[in-house]
């Protein structure tokens, strides 16, 4: 596994920290914390086995945030100067008094221990910004080759977007981290139509806390296999473009995990942030109707339903060893036999309601302070939120086998939910006919809509542990100014009986 | 080593390139803003930052291939390794499918300025007002949300083939949501700004408080299709998705709504009612946008062989005929179409919209009057379908008067057909969407739309 990128570790984010972090005490801040970041990415689109475009950046600079007079203050430069380094510090101890005037409630943060100049490393193999730009093109260019020799593929795109995070964390308290970590987000879409139909087909691999080796590596060994998954697609979106259109109504699910992810995660993931739950993303991303005050009390689903917050998790796209305010990460439950146990909280979250702690009730965060770049400030986001399987749980095929009238649902594509999580709208790659247990062609036009307690009450059974794939995504997006974070999500293959079904024609009116 | 200037950055680029041809885009962006909840301040911040993106062309026989490398540059050595990665990057690229003589020989008259700042006293107005409406909200039950940004971003596009353009883009909103403290009962307001200049919090308090007033009669409806009222900040929420997904690649490849399926687009075919106008200008004064193309790398709908390219009004839809979609010079010589390449602005007019939306409330016998819409995402292509839910304000109106709060709903449909099929509107005003406005799309003018029979999917619990 590699280490931490000697040319992130050439910055001057030590000596930038240190006269930063000095300036916020002089100034009179009761906390500061200083974060040095550089972010890699690249991202390349192929089309038809062209390519269309191939863009790299590099992005570093660093933040002060501060406590002063009870409120935060914070500011950001890009300029890697030792008098930049002190005149962000001064602007994030002005901007703290600017808005100390609107302040009622001082801001304090929850207790954590100091980690004296600790490292930590994403567990990956083949650092994909060490692999040539045209060899990975090749590989995107070939899949499409390869989609188009479908009969029914019309158009077929790839597409990567890889990221390597570095961060340097200081605080006033004394912790110091160094960390690392890299994701890819391979993909696929196939696109066919007649003169009346049009419908696409995408791969369903998941986006990972893995290096290259997840495009190049054995599946065996944890990478993505893309050789069957070729394969499959031109005749699954050939079935696609015959099949018939759905008829709407209530249905059995079989949910595969390539689609139940997106689910948890608009539905249990967003709902469980305590910074949501309290009012702080009201007037954007929405509140919650899981309340804290429910603890204990709030039938989430069925008994079956276990969830945990989970920010160690090898693989894992929200995967880190300490978090954006200095605290070591950790996994903890939020739903346990179907009732609310948990929430995913942050120091300042933490320190306002210190009975939810993982720790029985020791006012500790349990890791999920998040900032997407130096230009923005950190605040409580996602850890990896899981549904765990069943010990000796059933197959996919066991569970569609308890099927009489269903759909097995495969791969995410459409979703959007209400801003306390109460009524979602999702769709899917591939809607499989289930009839007496078996599995009878693909549907389409299917979207299924239900509201978030009684889907999950509704969870009859969940898969074993081979069934269970850790999905994610990339872009999930919160806060104002707005951030957007990597997140993963495991789960097992699921049955949930009696949803609704619509037919997203007749929902357009044709 | 001392920071550079924009400009130097740009001439260190282009006299280091060793590429055949290169372009050199520099945002210099500053920004700040102030966040609360429950009637206190939470979070705030002032930003800096500078990125240089440089895009390489290296020729080779008849093809053209090309790079872009992006990343934080304040320095010359910084736009120095910049500019290497990006030449090394289009040595050992494909050729470019989208290859196109480059832009050449323009200058804007203000090359040579600085770039244009902001900082946290541009809310030296706003800031105590905010702290005294937070006061007051308190005192009468109420419990006010809300964010205010303001960020001037001054791009600068060098190239090796003589331009020397420059742009300053101020964009700034203001949003609240106010509260009852059961947390029963909700209200939105949102507005764009240049400057604040305009932006009273005070007077927007009180306007949140006369709707939450609305809801003293909570009226339950369920799913079904009603006459719905929507403002032109719903408006603007489905016409940046009608924009978005008018590629014009897409279209001729039979994968959206204006396809010609199995190819071809329906530029010149009628796909809304007469009197329908979607367009973009840079030039319009309250949503002015940069008149020029920037383009760090290409995809379908954007090409970096089009950077610098003159942006001009373009007419997507002239009285509900599709007449252009948004295409690069390279996907035009596909269509046959003139190149109409993106614009960061969009302005929808209907010939007989006039009035207000009070005026549109007054004309209705029974309907809905739904304030602000949300989590908007894409169903079908082919028709455009969309979902979303109502949020923050669904009002009934009875015999024009607004006479309660009713649930919230989660609603199917397409803005395409919705503009074939509206009665009413009123006339176009600056307009903020509440869903991309804030952080993808700010630049927006709308009417307020009466549609007959808005599909209201399924009801929505959430308050």
């Amino acid at each position: 596994m590699p280490g931490i990128d000697a040319t992130f570790l050439a910055l001057p984010h030590r000596r930038l920290g240190d006269l930063a972090l000095a300036r916020a005490a002089d100034l009179g801040a009761s906390h500061a914390d200083f974060r040095f970041e550089r972010i890699r990415s690249q991202r390349i689109l192929v089309r038809d086995g062209a390519l269309q475009g191939a863009a790299d950046a590099d992005l570093v600079g660093f933040a002060v945030r501060v406590v002063h007079g009870g409120a935060w203050g914070f500011a950001s430069g890009v300029v890697l100067t030792e008098d930049e380094a002190r005149r962000v510090a001064e602007t994030a101890v002005s901007v703290a008094k600017v808005a100390a005037a609107m302040t009622t409630t001082p801001v304090e943060l929850a207790p954590e221990p100091v980690y004296d100049d600790v490292t930590w490393v994403s567990s990956y193999d083949l650092d994909p910004f060490e692999v040539s730009t045209a060899d990975k093109t090749a590989v995107l260019a070939d899949w499409t080759i390869r989609l188009c020799r479908g009969s029914a593929v019309d158009h077929a795109t790839a597409s990567l977007y890889a990221v390597q995070e570095n961060k340097y964390y200081a605080d006033l308290a004394g912790t110091r981290t160094t960390q690392q970590r890299v994701r890819m987000q391979p993909a696929f879409e196939a696109m066919g139509g007649t003169s009346e139909v049009f419908d696409s087909m995408a791969s369903i691999a998941p986006p990972v806390g893995r290096g290259w080796e997840y495009v190049v590596g054995d599946p065996s060994a944890g990478a993505w296999d893309w050789e069957i998954e070729l394969d499959e697609v031109p005749d699954l979106l050939a079935e696609k473009l015959k099949s018939p259109s759905i008829e709407a109504g209530r249905y059995d699910l079989v949910i595969h995990p390539s689609n139940l992810w997106l689910t948890i995660h608009e539905s249990i993931g967003h709902a469980t942030e305590l910074d949501r739950a309290l009012g702080y993303e009201a007037n954007y991303a929405g509140t919650s109707f899981a309340t804290p005050d429910q603890i204990g009390t709030l039938r989430y689903g069925s008994p079956i339903m276990n969830v945990t917050g989970d920010r160690t998790v090898e693989h894992g796209l929200a995967t880190i060893g300490y978090d954006d305010d200095g605290v070591a990460t950790q996994q903890w439950d939020i739903v346990r036999d179907g009732m609310l146990v948990g929430f995913q909280l942050d120091r300042p979250m933490a320190a306002l309601m210190p009975e939810l702690s993982a720790d029985e009730g020791a006012g500790r965060s349990n890791g999920c302070a998040y900032a997407d770049s130096p230009g923005h400030i950190p605040i409580q986001r996602m850890a990896n939120v899981s549904l765990q399987p069943a010990a000796d749980g059933p197959s996919t095929e066991e569970l569609i086998s308890q099927v009489e009238r269903g759909l097995y649902v495969v791969g995410d594509k459409s979703w959007s939910i209400d801003m306390q999580r109460f009524n979602f709208q999702f769709t899917g790659q591939r809607f499989f006919r289930i009839v007496d247990g078996r599995l009878a062609g693909q549907a389409r036009d299917v979207a299924y809509q239900a509201t978030t307690t009684d889907f999950w009450g509704a969870m009859e059974a969940v898969g074993g542990p081979d069934t269970w794939l850790l999905g994610g995504a990339f872009n999930c997006g919160k806060a104002q100014p707005g951030q957007v974070a990597a997140v993963s999500h495991g789960c097992p293959t699921a049955l949930f009986r009696d949803v609704r079904i619509l037919n997203t024609t007749e929902e357009a009116g044709q | 080593m001392s920071a550079a200037t924009p400009q130097e950055l740009v001439e260190r680029a282009l006299a280091a390139s060793t590429a055949d041809d290169c372009v050199v885009i520099i945002h210099d962006t500053t920004s700040a803003n102030l966040r609360w909840a429950n009637n206190t301040l939470t979070t705030n911040g002032q930003m800096s930052g500078r990125t240089a993106t440089v895009v390489s062309f290296v020729a080779s026989g008849d093809s053209v291939a090309a790079a872009s490398t992006s990343g934080s540059a304040t320095t010359v050595d910084e736009i120095a390794g910049i500019m290497r990665a990006a030449d090394a990057a289009a040595r050992l690229a494909e050729p470019a499918e989208d290859a196109n003589p480059l832009v050449r020989d323009r200058t804007s008259s203000d090359w040579d300025e600085p770039a244009t700042p902001t900082d946290i006293t541009v809310y030296d107005a706003v800031a105590p007002a905010l702290g005294e409406a937070f006061g007051r909200a308190a005192g009468a039950g109420r419990l006010l949300y809300g964010f205010v940004d303001h960020a001037v971003t001054t791009t600068y596009l060098g190239s090796s083939t003589g331009l020397r353009l420059r742009h300053v883009q101020p964009t700034g909103h203001f949003a609240c949501t106010a509260k009852d403290t059961a947390l029963t009962t909700s209200a939105w307001l949102g507005a764009a700004t240049r400057d604040f200049a305009d932006i009273d919090p005070l007077a927007l308090d009180d306007e949140l408080a006369r709707r939450l007033a609305w809801a003293a009669r909570r009226v339950d409806l369920p799913a079904g299709r009603y006459d719905t009222i929507l403002p032109p900040t719903a408006v603007a929420d489905l016409m940046v998705d009608t924009y978005w997904y008018a590629g014009a690649r897409d279209a001729w490849e039979g994968q959206s709504v204006y396809s010609q399926r199995p190819t071809g687009t329906r530029i010149g075919e009628r796909i809304t009612a007469p009197g329908v106008h979607l367009m973009s200008d840079p030039a319009l004064p309250d949503v002015a946008c940069t008149p020029f193309a920037v383009v760090g790398s290409s995809d379908s709908e954007r090409s970096v062989f089009d950077n610098g390219l003159p942006l001009a009004r373009t007419e997507w839809i002239r009285d509900g005929e599709l007449t252009s979609l948004i295409q690069t010079r390279h996907t035009a010589t596909m269509t046959e179409q003139p190149a109409t390449p993106y614009i960061d602005n969009l302005v929808l007019e209907i010939d007989s919209g006039s009035g207000t939306i009070d005026d549109l409330v007054a004309g209705t016998e029974r309907g809905l009057l739904v304030t602000s819409l949300w989590y908007i995402r894409l169903v079908d292509p082919q028709s455009l379908l969309l979902t979303g839910l109502t949020r923050d304000g669904v009002y009934l109106v009875e015999n024009g008067e607004i006479t309660g709060a009713v649930n919230n709903f989660r609603w199917n449909e397409s803005p395409v057909d919705l503009l074939g099929r509206f009665t009413h509107a009123s006339a176009t005003t600056r307009s903020f969407s509440r869903e991309w406005g804030a952080d993808y799309f700010p630049r927006t003018a709308t009417p307020a739309l009466r549609i007959p029979d808005f599909n209201m999917s399924s009801v929505s619990q959430a308050m």
